[in-house]
């Protein structure tokens, strides 16, 4: 029970910060590993430290962490709360990033629990969380079965079929020595097999991160030139959803300005805050920072008016544009056309002011997504954090696999790492019986308390 | 009265009566026939993948059977010497009137042991509490623990064509009672079944069609001990052949005249998966055109082949036409046919991890009456009863070994917390922990048990130690210590090993390539090491990540066994958890949440309730 869990202990997608609790022996040290800033392991406890979660040298996002030693926590452990910028996919992404450096995703109810174990609060009030607990346990028994019908699961299941076919023949050489018949497997001959392995975990990987796109969010941008009609197409958008706008000042990277929902896509409006900026900026300035934010979107929408004509800094903008998942909308139709619509590969033309063609837009973006088809498919459940981290850890492993093969070491070294991708991937789908998987796999859809 | 009562004088019993008599406990081994004490009435071998491992686990506890096959040995070999460390093992061919006869000689000169030859044929039982033996022709012997080593012996049924006859091997008088008596008493009896080839006059065979396989170049013993009792020049070779298209063919046209394949019809017993008869092996792998088949002498003191990978229960007339179907077999002269044996055995899911019966308290049971199959799976089993036999009588705990400590450990927590189907055989692939689960470190794994248990003396474990602090010596030698890249060494690494160094580095970092191997370096030593502490401290180096990788996934393993479920939990009281959990922990009663998560059928949401409902009650309870 001495681990160290992790999650996500505000709601997510709702409101500009989100906390992310960490509790257990190794909380400070794991935080520490991901952070930049403080040394963790030696401000005082019950302080809050300004610093970057960082992932191989890059920020992720900028946060306050608050260090709180053992015992005075909520759980009596030793306990972090990462406060972050509240989008959702860096949310999870800091998750995940914990999740890889050690800890390991808390049960609902699991930091209650805890607190219960080290009596820090009384059995009657316990004893809620606990039937809670067994409640969810039934009920998620169920959904991990029907899990295990997907399409990744049937992938995972003839990875690990392929991966369990090297393993008998290795054992068997190893344990029929004698028997000069059976096939003798050498490093060599795995090789292959390892690399075929490797890609198709890459692929599934990649798959799944367009799902999480999917069901974390679209990062769109809305950019253009001032005054072209980007807050009030933004505004409308919202609006009609009515979802939470929520203002921040002072901008760093992937603030949520807003979600927006599309027939069930979400889209997490990012840094439109930091174009209207440039309303007050000369254009150019305007025109570098659109570059920026370009590099980073999964959708941007590249507004211009009609009513003006094309620029260099615009035309600069649309080549950038080339290979991205853009549309360009072509706003305030109702006034006089003076852009030239030739030099536009395709566009949405709107007016806000006359409330036209935002329909379109909408089923453009849809178009773009294809969200029918990603949301038959069964890669959601990859979509957890969980799964994704698992996989990685996968991939760790035929690297060793790989590493072993390079220095020529003896099949039955290389087979140990080997072993350890069978056993990960069966942990995915639920094969593998481990202390892991009893606390996480069962219990994944309510996070927090 | 006794101490201990060991009933049966096979490997099993050999073990556990040697243990508690060594230990000091006044001990009475009681066998049907003291001819047949340590008999090997299979093949005539000790050792081999997983099981050489065994031997060398027992002769680190201080058990018998490694010194015995050292001094008993025709041919000795290491398996899988071109693969990696963990899985190397000894195997050696065992001289069938010498392996005994060694044994008894060991068992007469052992003090506090004494033998019988009689037939059990019931136990003393009050209050479920065992009380000692008695015999066929009526006489009760008392004592406080009994140690059941029966073996086939259990209402053992010979068969072989369309015949059955009720005998043991070499057609000695089987126990035709005492298995009805165990299932009166509360066990759940199963019936196995196993096989053995047939046994060729040497003289009839035309060795000129096979091909020698010899023993090795190198001197091996099984025991720590390391005393050499064989000449390495003179091991007795074995001799490899093939079965032929029409072995095959004889083998199709009569499978219904074998007892397995409706010969006979009451067939109950169960057959090992892993060791199938010829017939199986044809029938099953239909596609292979030919099986290896070994042939092997029993004995330099009688004539008789053993024909390894040859066993079968067909008719003796079709047992001769297949024989004669085998290369420089065409002459030969059956001096024994093969047959298939059914016997009784236990529930082994009936045993707690110290091998005493949880139906009868200080009875234990160990060898094939626990499903297993093979000599040294029952040696370290009898070993294992044997010590914690000892145990109790002194109010001691009891010694349970990890999986990650020895395959003895696995073997038995196997039977306890899985049970068995068929006669379950050890293999390396059982092993979670292979790397740290070696031959050559059998010794650093348990020595210290063995001495605490008082089976190995203060000499030897002393001796054991010395071992030990030379190798941590070695080590921080090669750590602390570089070499520089001065002519002299350049040219003596290069010309003698073609080893290329730049720059100086310690001579750790050196052994951790790929090319080098420690006695190439022997000369850069601060002192000489003798080879067993060579082999261990470039195993450790050379392997570090990967050993270190098997003690953090072992780590996980043993919190999980550390974490103990009360011995009085209701497991029927455990709201939410599956009705079919319930029933499996309630069968096996696991000591641990490790062991509860090995049983099969009780999946992780079962266990998170169980650890929930264990903090809840027991916490509030001890409050």
């Amino acid at each position: 029970m001495n681990d160290t869990i992790a999650a996500i202990s505000t709601t997510l997608g709702v409101g500009a910060i989100s906390t992310i609790r960490v509790s257990g022996d190794l909380s400070i040290s794991i935080v520490n590993k991901i952070f930049k800033g403080k040394d963790l392991t030696k401000v005082n406890s019950h302080t809050i430290t300004y610093g970057h979660i960082v992932e191989e040298g890059s920020i992720i996002d900028e946060v306050l962490v608050s260090v709180m030693k053992a015992p005075k926590t909520f759980t009596r452990e030793d306990v972090v709360e990462i406060n972050t910028h509240g989008g959702i996919a860096i949310t999870n992404k800091v998750l995940e990033l914990l999740l890889l450096n050690g800890c390991r995703l808390a049960e609902p109810g699991e930091f209650t629990k805890r607190a219960f174990l080290n009596g820090r609060i009384d059995l009657i009030e316990a004893e809620g969380v606990m039937d809670l607990i067994n409640s969810k346990t039934e009920k998620s028994r169920k959904l991990a079965i029907n899990q295990v019908n997907g399409e990744v699961s049937k992938l995972i299941k003839d990875l690990r079929q392929s991966i369990v076919e090297m393993l008998a023949n290795i054992e068997v050489n190893i344990d029929y020595p004698e028997y000069e018949d059976i096939e003798q497997i050498t490093i060599d001959m795995i090789l292959n097999s390892v690399e075929k392995i490797e890609s198709e975990i890459k692929n599934i990987l990649s798959k799944s991160e367009d799902s999480k796109i999917i069901k974390e969010g679209i990062k769109t941008i809305i950019i253009g030139s001032p005054n072209v009609g980007k807050s009030s197409i933004l505004n409308r958008l919202l609006n009609e959803d009515k979802a939470i706008v929520t203002d921040i000042a002072g901008t760093t990277r992937d603030i949520v300005e807003g979600n927006l929902q599309i027939d069930g896509i979400l889209l997490n409006m990012i840094d439109t805050a930091g174009i209207r900026e440039t309303n007050d900026l000369v254009e150019s300035i305007g025109v570098k920072k659109s570059i920026d934010l370009i590099d980073e979107a999964d959708l941007i929408l590249y507004v211009l008016s009609n009513n003006e004509k094309i620029t260099t800094g615009q035309k600069e903008i649309l080549n950038k544009l080339e290979n991205k998942n853009k549309i360009i909308i072509v706003n305030k139709i109702d006034l006089e056309n003076k852009l030239d619509l030739k030099l536009l590969p395709s566009y949405v033309s709107i007016s806000v002011k006359e409330n036209k063609g935002l329909n379109e837009l909408k089923n453009k973006i849809k178009e773009m997504f294809n969200l029918e088809k990603i949301e038959q498919s069964d890669f959601t459940y990859l979509s957890s954090a969980r799964s994704i981290s698992l996989l990685k850890k996968s991939l760790e492993s035929l690297k060793s696999v790989k590493q072993g093969i390079k220095e020529k070491m003896p099949i039955d070294m290389v087979e140990i790492d080997l072993k350890q991708v069978w056993s990960i991937l069966g942990e995915i789908i639920g094969q593998t019986y481990s202390d892991e998987l009893i606390d996480q796999l069962f219990s994944r859809f309510c996070l927090g308390k | 009265m006794y101490e201990v009562i060991v009933v049966g004088g096979g490997h099993a019993g050999c073990e556990a009566a040697l243990a508690t008599s060594r230990i000091g406990h006044k001990t009475l081994l009681v066998t049907g026939n003291i001819k047949n004490i340590a008999d090997m009435p299979c093949n005539p071998s000790i050792g081999g993948s997983a099981k050489g491992i065994v031997v060398r686990e027992i002769d680190a506890l201080g058990g018998e059977m490694g010194r015995n096959a050292d001094k008993s040995l025709l041919q000795i070999k290491m398996l899988n010497s071109a693969k990696g460390p963990a899985v190397r093992a000894l195997r050696c061919q065992a001289d069938k009137i010498t392996y005994p006869k060694n044994m008894l000689k060991t068992l007469n000169s052992t003090k506090n042991l004494d033998i019988k030859e009689a037939i059990v044929e019931d136990l003393i039982i009050e209050n479920n509490e065992v009380k000692g033996i008695c015999l066929s022709d009526g006489e009760k012997i008392y004592s406080s623990s009994v140690i059941l080593t029966t073996g086939t012996y259990l209402k053992s049924d010979i068969l072989i064509g369309d015949t059955r006859t009720r005998k043991g091997p070499h057609g000695e008088r089987p126990s035709n009672h005492l298995s009805d008596k165990l299932k009166e008493y509360g066990f759940n009896v199963i019936r196995l079944k196993t096989g053995t080839p047939q046994r060729i006059e040497k003289s009839s065979i035309d060795f000129t069609k096979t091909k020698e396989e010899y023993g090795d170049d190198t001197y091996w013993t099984f025991s720590f001990d390391n005393k050499i009792y064989y000449d390495k020049a003179k091991q007795v070779p074995c001799h490899l052949i093939y079965t032929m298209p029409e072995t095959h063919k004889i083998i199709k046209d009569n499978l219904n005249k074998s007892s397995m394949y409706g010969g006979l019809s009451d067939i109950k017993g169960v057959g090992p998966r892993y060791c199938p008869s010829i017939e199986d092996k044809i029938v099953r792998f239909a596609d292979k055109e030919r099986h290896q088949l070994f042939l092997e002498p029993e004995s330099i003191y009688y004539d008789d082949i053993y024909i390894q990978g040859f066993s079968t229960s067909m008719p003796k007339d079709v047992q001769e036409k297949m024989v004669h179907s085998l290369p420089g077999l065409e002459n030969a002269i059956i001096n024994k046919y093969a047959y298939a044996i059914e016997y009784d055995a236990i529930d082994s899911k009936q045993l707690k991890q110290s091998l005493e019966t949880k139906v009868i308290e200080n009875l234990f049971t160990a060898g094939q009456i626990n499903g297993t199959s093979g000599y040294e799976e029952a040696a370290c089993q009898g070993l294992i009863a044997g010590i914690n036999a000892s145990l109790k009588l002194e109010g001691k705990e009891p010694l349970i070994l990890k999986r990650n400590e020895a395959y003895i450990g696995v073997l038995i927590d196997d039977l306890v917390t899985k049970g068995i189907i068929d006669p379950y055989r050890l293999l390396t692939s059982r092993a979670e922990y292979r790397l740290l689960l070696r031959h050559d470190n059998a010794d650093l794994r348990l020595r210290k048990y063995g001495y605490q248990v008082g089976l190995v003396s203060k000499e030897k474990y002393d001796k054991y130690l010395q071992k030990e602090q030379s190798i941590n010596n070695l080590i921080s030698y090669l750590k602390t210590t570089k070499i520089t890249p001065k002519k002299e060494v350049i040219d003596y690494l290069n010309e003698n090993f073609k080893i290329q160094i730049k720059d100086s580095i310690t001579l750790y970092n050196l052994l951790k390539r790929p090319e080098v191997k420690i006695n190439m370096i022997t000369k850069f030593l601060n002192k000489e090491y003798s080879n067993d502490i060579l082999e261990q401290v470039e195993i450790s180096i050379k392997y570090e990540g990967y050993i270190k990788k098997d003690v953090e996934s072992a780590k996980k393993m043993v919190d999980l066994d550390n974490k103990k479920i009360p011995v009085d939990i209701d497991y029927y009281k455990i709201h939410n958890l599956a009705s079919e959990a319930k029933q499996k922990l309630n069968q096996i009663r696991p000591t641990s949440i490790g062991q509860a998560l090995r049983i099969s059928g009780v999946n992780p949401a079962d266990i998170s309730i169980l650890m929930v409902y264990i903090k809840k009650e027991y916490f509030y309870e001890s409050k």
